[in-house]
C-alpha cells in the first residue's frame, strides 16, 4: 500500500494496461467524454494563454491590440516594475512561512501518526478521534479567536503569527495520511527491530521513516501548496508591507498598478511561476500530494 | 498488536527490553506536540468562537461580556438569512455544475492514450494557481472596460460582469469550477482506473454498449467516490473567501457575501467581533451538520473513506 499513491494517480501513459487501449469507462469511442475534453482544455488554456502574453505586453500596446494576439515586440518591462516593488521580499516571506510550517507540521503529525499506530491507549485513542474531528470543521471559522490568541501572544504582523495556526491547520490531515502508511508497515520489522533491542525512537527513525517517505513527501507538498496560496491568515494576521506573502501581496498590486493590467497580470505569473517549476519537476509527487488521503 | 500501557507519561527508554509487550518504552508522548499545537490554535480557538459569540469586542480595546446581545443582533439581521441563501446557492450551484463535468473528465481521463495523459497535465494548472491569483486574473479579464470581451468585439462577452446580482454569482460558480474540476477528476479518474475490468468485459458479452455500461457499472461503482468528492465540494465551499473577497469583496451590494464574507465583513471591518462569533459559530455548525448529513447520506463520509483508503 505504500506505494500506492505514488502510482495511482499517474497520468501518464507509461505503463499501458495489457489489452492495448481498453480500459474500464474510456476507450477511444467515448465520443462524450472526448469533446468535452477538448472543450475544457480551451476553457483552461485560454485565460491563462491571455494571461501570459498580455503580461508582455506594454499598457499602451494592450489597449490597441487582440487581446489574443501575442505581442509584436515582448516587453519585460512589466516584470521590472513588479520586481522593483518588493517581489522578493514577499517570495522570501512565503518562502518562510511554508517552510516554517511544513517542516515542523509533518514531523510532529509523523510522530503522532506513530504513537496512535503503535500504542494503544484510551489517550491515544481520544487523540485520534479528535484529528478525524478536525477534518469535518472548517477551521478557517475559527479565524478569530485564533487572531485574539495571536494578539495576546504579541505575535500579531509577525511570520510567526502566520506559522503557528498553520500548523496546527496542518495536523489532522497529516496525521490520517501517516497513519495510514504506518499502519501498513509490515508487524514483523517492528518486531525484528524490538528484539534487536531498539527503542521506539530509534524505531520511529530508523524504520517507519525510511517505509513512509513517499507519504511524507505527499503529505508535505499538500501542505505546503496550501500554506503558499494560503490568504486568510496572513490578511488577518499581519498588516506590515514588510511581512506580506504573495497572494496577499498580489491582492494589493491590484489595488495599487489599477488598470496597468499587463502589470498585474506579470505579478500574477511570478507568484505562480516556482510551482509550475515544482509541477515540471515531480508532477506525479504533486499530484499524489494534492490529493492526500484520497487515493485508495 | 502492541500493548504500550501509558496511563503516566514516561520518557522514552533506551535501555533495552523493558516492555514485554511490544516496543520498549511509551509512544505517548511522542503525540504531545501535535496534541498541544492542534488544541492551542485548533480546539481552543474553536471554543473561543462560542465564547467570543457572548462578549462584545472591537478588535483592539478590551473584551465585555454581552451576555446574548450578539447572537440577538445576528439573528435579527436580515443580512443573516441573505447570507445563508448565498452561501448555499454557491454551494449548490457548483456542486451542480463540477460533479458531472468532473465525472466526464475523469473517464475520459481513466484511459491510458497518450493524448489524454497530456490533457491532463494541462488541466491541471488551474490547481496549482492560488485563490488570490485567479481572482485577480479574472477579475482582470472580465473588465467591462479592458477587459478580454472588450478587446474581442464580441458583445455576449463583454457584459458587467462583476457589477449585476446574478452575473456576479454565476461568475463566482465559474471560476470556483474553474479552479476545482482538475482536482475533482482527478479523484474520479483514480476511481475509474481501479474499477475491475471483468464487470465491464462480462457486460461486453452481454451486449452492453458503452452509455449502458456507464451508467450501469461505472456511476454505481462510484457511489463512494462521488459522495466523498461531494463532501469536499460542499463543506468546502463554506469556506471559499479568497476568491470572493478579491473578486467582488461581497459585493455588488451583498449579492456574493456568504457567511465566510460576512463573518469577515462583521468583525474585521465593522469591529463588531461579537456577532462575527456567533456568525463564526453558525459556519461551524453548518459544515459540521452539513458533514454529518453526508456521511448519513453516503453510507460514509470524508473521513471514512480516507480511512479505507490512503
Amino acid at each position: 500500500m505504500a506505494t500506492t499513491v505514488s502510482t495511482k494517480i499517474d497520468q501518464t501513459p507509461g505503463v499501458r494496461p495489457t489489452s492495448a487501449h481498453r480500459h474500464p469507462g474510456g476507450s477511444g469511442r467515448n465520443w462524450l467524454g472526448g469533446t468535452a475534453g477538448w472543450i475544457w482544455l480551451l476553457i483552461v488554456m485560454v485565460p491563462i494563454y491571455w494571461i501570459v502574453i498580455t503580461s508582455f505586453k506594454t499598457q499602451a500596446n494592450y489597449y490597441a491590440t487582440n487581446p489574443l494576439q501575442p505581442p509584436g515586440s515582448p516587453t519585460l518591462d512589466n516584470y521590472q516594475l513588479v520586481i522593483e516593488n518588493d517581489f522578493i521580499q514577499y517570495f522570501i516571506n512565503s518562502a518562510i512561512v511554508t517552510a516554517g510550517t511544513i517542516i515542523p507540521a509533518v514531523v510532529i503529525s509523523f510522530m503522532a501518526a506513530f504513537a496512535i499506530v503503535r500504542g494503544n491507549s484510551w489517550f491515544l485513542t481520544g487523540v485520534n478521534g479528535m484529528f478525524l474531528m478536525g477534518l469535518a470543521i472548517p477551521l478557517q471559522a475559527t479565524i478569530i479567536p485564533v487572531y485574539l490568541i495571536i494578539i495576546k501572544l504579541k505575535l500579531y504582523d509577525s511570520l510567526l503569527a502566520i506559522i503557528l495556526p498553520s500548523i496546527a491547520f496542518a495536523i489532522p490531515l497529516s496525521v490520517l495520511v501517516l497513519t495510514n502508511f504506518i499502519r501498513d508497515v509490515p508487524k514483523e520489522l517492528f518486531e525484528s527491530m524490538r528484539v534487536d533491542g531498539a527503542s521506539e525512537w530509534a524505531t520511529l527513525w530508523n524504520l517507519a521513516f525510511p517505509l513512509t517517505r513517499p507519504a511524507l513527501v505527499t503529505v508535505s507538498i499538500y501542505n505546503g501548496l496550501a500554506v503558499w496560496n494560503g490568504f486568510l491568515l496572513p490578511l488577518i494576521l499581519t498588516q506590515s508591507p514588510g511581512r506580506r506573502t504573495l497572494p496577499l501581496a498580489l491582492w494589493t498590486f491590484q489595488g495599487q498598478y489599477g488598470i496597468n493590467v499587463p502589470a498585474i497580470l506579470a505579478s500574477v505569473v511570478l507568484t505562480t511561476l516556482p510551482i509550475l517549476i515544482l509541477y515540471a519537476i515531480g508532477r506525479r509527487q504533486l499530484l499524489s500530494g494534492l490529493t492526500a488521503g484520497f487515493s485508495k | 498488536m502492541t500493548t504500550v500501557a501509558p496511563t503516566t507519561l514516561p520518557a522514552p527508554s533506551r535501555t533495552g527490553v523493558t516492555n514485554k509487550t511490544g516496543g520498549t518504552g511509551s509512544v505517548t508522548w511522542m503525540a504531545l506536540p501535535a496534541v498541544f499545537f492542534f488544541i492551542a490554535f485548533g480546539v481552543i480557538p474553536l471554543i473561543g468562537v462560542l465564547a467570543l459569540s457572548f462578549t462584545q469586542w472591537d478588535g483592539i480595546g478590551d473584551i465585555h461580556w454581552a451576555g446574548l446581545d450578539s447572537w440577538r443582533t445576528t439573528l435579527n439581521n436580515p443580512g443573516l438569512p441573505h447570507a445563508l441563501k448565498v452561501t448555499f446557492e454557491i454551494m449548490i450551484l457548483s456542486w451542480a455544475v463540477q460533479t458531472p463535468i468532473s465525472i466526464l473528465l475523469g473517464v475520459f481521463l481513466a484511459s491510458h492514450e497518450r493524448y489524454r495523459g497530456v490533457l491532463a497535465v494541462l488541466y491541471f494548472i488551474p490547481v496549482l494557481l492560488s485563490s488570490a491569483a485567479i481572482a485577480v486574473a479574472f477579475k482582470a479579464l472580465l473588465d467591462p472596460n479592458f477587459g478580454l470581451g472588450t478587446g474581442l468585439h464580441l458583445d455576449f462577452l463583454n457584459q458587467d460582469w462583476l457589477g449585476k446580482d446574478k452575473l456576479a454569482l454565476g461568475v463566482v460558480v465559474f471560476i470556483v469550477s474553474w479552479q476545482f474540476i482538475p482536482f475533482h477528476s482527478l479523484i474520479y479518474q483514480g476511481a475509474v482506473r481501479q474499477l475491475p475490468r471483468s464487470m465491464y468485459e462480462a457486460a461486453e458479452i452481454d451486449g452492453a454498449g458503452r452509455v449502458r455500461q456507464f451508467w450501469s457499472i461505472t456511476l454505481p461503482q462510484l457511489k463512494y467516490t462521488i459522495v466523498a468528492s461531494s463532501t469536499l465540494m460542499l463543506v468546502g465551499s463554506l469556506t471559499f473567501f479568497d476568491i470572493i473577497f478579491v473578486l467582488t469583496a461581497g459585493g455588488p451590494g451583498d449579492a456574493t457575501r456568504t457567511l465566510a464574507l460576512d463573518m469577515y465583513k462583521t468583525g474585521f471591518q465593522a469591529n463588531l467581533m461579537g456577532p462575527a462569533s456567533a456568525i463564526a459559530f453558525i459556519l461551524v455548525f453548518v459544515g459540521l451538520a452539513l458533514a454529518l448529513l453526508l456521511r448519513r447520506i453516503g453510507g460514509g463520509g470524508l473521513a471514512d473513506s480516507q480511512m479505507e483508503g490512503a
